[in-house]
């Protein structure tokens, strides 16, 4: 089974597009909350299949354009400390802060290393005994697993060197903040396939509950996304608001409990600031005081400068479902993949890097 | 960034495991997925399996898509 280029197949994607063109009726508005499924609906353009009556929306689930200045400065901050080495994902390096990005830091002399795991982070560790090896922890209920492993991993083989920066966040909170804000409407909602595959989908059924929307836990393959859809229709034609899964291979109802308990055994929910929105309270992910020689907030006194943000840029609002790259006065001319400024235009999972690459400015 | 891609585990040995992806082989955690067995997909995100794949629902799911379809039993 390849998994990966049957869910692409276009006959079969024909197959449901029509039944989404046959039932759909009612005008709706639906959103992607997930960057990743953001890329998938810009790469097979998805928007311009669908029939008039189903317009969408990308929502704020990409973990690097969330992450507010502040955080990002520490980060910076903490690359500028003697005798640190920075470990972070490659997507983090370009994104820039009030002044500076990590790749700027590293052109000034700090050691930032990019990697593709937490393991990575703990070799580094390992081979650096004198220095202190700080992972950014960026991401959301997918990656959180695979740095408190790394917790504890580090306690197992005795590594005193190792910290995290938790910058992590859980995504329900976020999405309760945004429809209690009342900024964006929408009749469905198409929650994230990756998180949900720790989460369990009925970590979303809250929505459907309490504000009455459809939600429905996708792939990211574009079969996964038109069957999400097709779901999505379905209920709002009936009536009806409830959680579905249309990536059953991948997500259980009740998600991966393993992942869950390493959560709950390493961090516990606190406020988090999400750029744009601001703070949420329990969205994010801190260390617990059992592991505080782990914590990077704990450990270093990071001292950095009132955040600034760029000027004319719309990613906060284009996050929240608000705005759409189109009404940014910056985007395509001086906001550009090679001349970004916001992250929604750096991160390769940001709204406007995909309207930038996929999208038609008619949209 | 929430990236993940299938992996087909080819051994284990305690909690890492050698896994087949797109013909590459590399070394991944299982920490999170310890009912992983030889011969699962699981699903790979930054070098940690999050999740077995259930073979038999994408089977179904796809079976389904081909009766929307309207294309006949045993198409590939």
């Amino acid at each position: 089974m390849k998994l990966t280029s049957e869910f692409r197949n276009s006959k079969l994607a024909g197959g449901l597009l029509d039944q989404i063109r046959r039932h759909s009726r009612r005008h709706v508005r639906l959103m992607e909350f997930c960057g990743g499924h953001t890329v998938t609906v810009f790469r097979y353009g998805i928007r311009k299949l669908l029939p008039s009556t189903i317009s969408m929306v990308s929502g704020p689930g990409c973990p690097i354009c969330v992450t507010a200045n502040a955080d990002l400065d520490k980060a910076i901050a903490l690359a500028h400390i003697p005798g640190v080495i920075i470990t972070t994902f490659g997507d983090m390096m370009k994104i820039p802060g009030s002044n500076s990005s990590l790749q700027e830091a590293k052109g000034e002399g700090a050691d930032v290393r990019m990697v593709y795991s937490t393991m990575d982070a703990l070799a580094i560790a390992a081979e650096n005994p004198s220095k202190s090896v700080v992972f950014l922890g960026i991401g959301f209920e997918t990656t959180a697993p695979t740095v408190a492993a790394s917790i504890i991993q580090a306690e197992n083989l005795g590594l005193k060197n190792y910290h995290v920066l938790s910058l992590l966040k859980v995504c329900p909170p976020v999405i309760h903040a945004l429809l209690d804000s009342g900024q964006v409407q929408l009749q469905g909602l198409i929650c994230p396939g990756h998180v949900s595959a720790v989460t369990g989908f009925l970590a979303w059924e809250f929505i459907a509950r309490e504000y009455g929307i459809p939600c429905l836990v996708s792939g990211f393959e574009p079969l996964d996304i038109l069957q999400a859809i097709a779901c999505l229709v379905a209920q709002i034609e009936k009536g009806e608001a409830h959680v579905e899964s249309a990536y059953r291979r991948a997500v259980r109802p009740e998600g991966n409990i393993w992942a869950q308990n390493l959560l709950k055994q390493v961090f516990e929910p606190a406020s988090a600031n999400w750029r744009a929105i601001g703070a949420v309270p329990d969205s994010g992910l801190k260390i617990r005081k059992e592991y505080a020689q782990y914590d990077a907030q704990t450990k270093f006194e990071i001292k950095t400068a009132p955040p600034l943000e760029p000027k004319g840029c719309r990613c906060g609002d284009i996050l929240r479902g608000v705005k759409t790259p189109a009404d940014c006065p910056l985007f395509g001319n001086v906001c550009a993949p090679q001349s970004a400024v916001g992250p929604c235009m750096v991160s390769s999972e940001g709204t406007c890097h995909a309207y930038y690459l996929y999208g038609d400015p008619s949209d | 960034m929430c990236l993940a891609i299938p992996a087909l585990i080819k051994s284990i040995a305690g909690q890492e495991a050698e896994a087949e992806i797109g013909g590459i082989s590399r070394r991944i955690s299982l920490v999170l997925t310890p009912e992983a067995q030889v011969g699962d997909y699981v699903l790979l995100h930054a070098g940690y399996a999050i999740s077995t794949i259930d073979q038999a629902a994408a089977g179904e799911t796809l079976k389904i898509f081909r009766e929307i379809a309207g294309i006949a039993e045993g198409w590939e």
